[in-house]
């Protein structure tokens, strides 16, 4: 035995020292490889690229641009489009508005672009209402806070679905969705749906509910009702957003649009001509 | 055996009042429900033993499937297709929930809340659209 104290001291303080400096070399390797890699995805392709330079999601990622110079000369359009949807969904019509079910629905430009406010607007935007639904965001805020994961992205096209049978009626979701989108029912709506579609469920007292993007008739190969009730205006363009040869890209590509609340930093994927 | 006296006929007591409701039926579970089957359709998405037992779960499999992994293929039935769902394919043949879901579902004392929201074919046509 020729192991003084001294030597042990030694040899212990030196793998004290390699086990604290393990985990911050291992830490910045990994760091570097991790931003070279970034850096070889950040390949800048014009277009390409969401907002603030992130990379926009792959796949199939259906959206939709509003051109509200069409519903401001045909003021019954909306009226149809929005009759339309509450038709095929069994939405129904309270008489008192704070119980009100929106999927699609009427607001002034001063609710929909409030960021966009300003003192001389437009005619269109003084006094023509805008169609507003649920943005279906890359980023929803509204899935982050759901307990139960009843509202979910669905990865195969990106719509922002609700699966009812899980809401649990807590209303986050509604305390967090930048756009007022979701609607609670307050009491049970059967009574005051006109006609069941029956094809589709109603729903429960206790539940949350919003725009699904029809969802169910895109599985048959139709447009959103919204849509196809604004058929051939192009007052409503619906398609891939990731797709760039679909009419919704080029309409984009053309047109200058605007969304809401970008400061939000959801991502939505709705478009709006204003 | 200490307390003889309280524990036997406690034990009878107990006995009795547990079984009460084999005894009050006079040991009959009563009459077997017959729900009303479709009129000239034989055959169902699976074999009628493994409806019996499993119903619940296929529905189940199939809410997820719908809703959850965006999996809409259509089932066939007896060289028919039908969209999966409890409105859009069991009651295109059970036409009757009351006489059909509700028969056993009573008899079982089950209330499935699936009525909550899914419109029974009676329903639906209370309120129809007339062209």
């Amino acid at each position: 035995m020729d192991n003084t104290r001294r030597k042990f001291l030694k040899i212990a303080g030196a793998a004290a020292l390699a086990g604290i400096g393990a985990p911050a070399i291992v830490k910045l390797t990994s760091h570097t490889a991790f931003a070279s890699e970034e850096a070889g995805h950040a390949v800048p392709v014009p277009g390409e690229t969401g907002v603030h330079g992130e990379a926009a999601s792959t796949g199939v990622r259906v959206g939709m641009v509003i051109d509200m110079r069409v519903f401001a000369v045909q003021p019954m359009l909306l009226d149809q489009a929005i009759a339309a949807c509450n038709k095929v969904h069994n939405i129904p019509h309270f008489p008192d508005r704070k119980n009100e079910i929106k999927w699609i629905w009427k607001a002034p430009y001063a609710n929909v672009f409030p960021e966009q406010e300003v003192l001389h607007k437009s005619e269109m935007a003084k006094t023509k209402p805008f169609a507003v639904l649920c943005n279906h965001c890359d980023n929803p805020s509204c899935v982050k806070a759901c307990p139960t994961k009843a509202t979910f992205v669905q990865p195969e096209n990106g719509i922002v679905a609700m699966d009812f049978h899980r809401c649990i009626g807590c209303r986050f979701c509604m305390a967090a969705c930048p756009y007022g989108a979701r609607s609670f029912n307050w009491q049970d709506p059967r009574p005051f749906i006109t006609n069941y579609n029956p094809d589709f469920p109603t729903r429960m007292r206790g539940v949350v509910e919003k725009c699904n993007f029809c969802g169910e008739r895109l599985a048959l190969g139709l447009e959103p009702a919204c849509v196809e009730a604004c058929s051939g205006t192009g007052a409503m363009v619906f398609g891939d957003l990731n797709d760039p040869d679909s009419e919704i890209r080029r309409v984009l590509d053309k047109e200058f649009t605007i969304q809401r609340n970008p400061a939000a930093g959801t991502k939505p994927s709705v478009y709006y001509i204003v | 055996m200490y307390n003889k006296g309280t524990i036997i006929p406690g034990l009878v007591i107990f006995i009795v009042f547990v079984t009460f409701p084999l005894w009050y039926n006079g040991l009959n579970a009563g009459t077997v429900p017959k729900p009303d089957l479709p009129v000239g359709q034989k055959e169902c998405v699976a074999p009628v033993g493994e409806m019996r037992d499993n119903h619940m779960k296929l529905l189940n499999e199939w809410r997820d499937a719908v809703l959850r992994d965006n999996d809409r293929v259509n089932i066939k039935v007896g060289g028919k297709e039908y969209r999966k769902g409890l409105q859009l394919a069991c009651m295109q043949c059970h036409t009757d929930k009351e006489k059909f879901c509700d028969s056993c579902h009573t008899y079982a004392a089950v209330s499935p809340t699936c009525w909550d929201c899914h419109l029974t074919p009676a329903e639906a046509a209370t309120k129809k659209e007339t062209h």
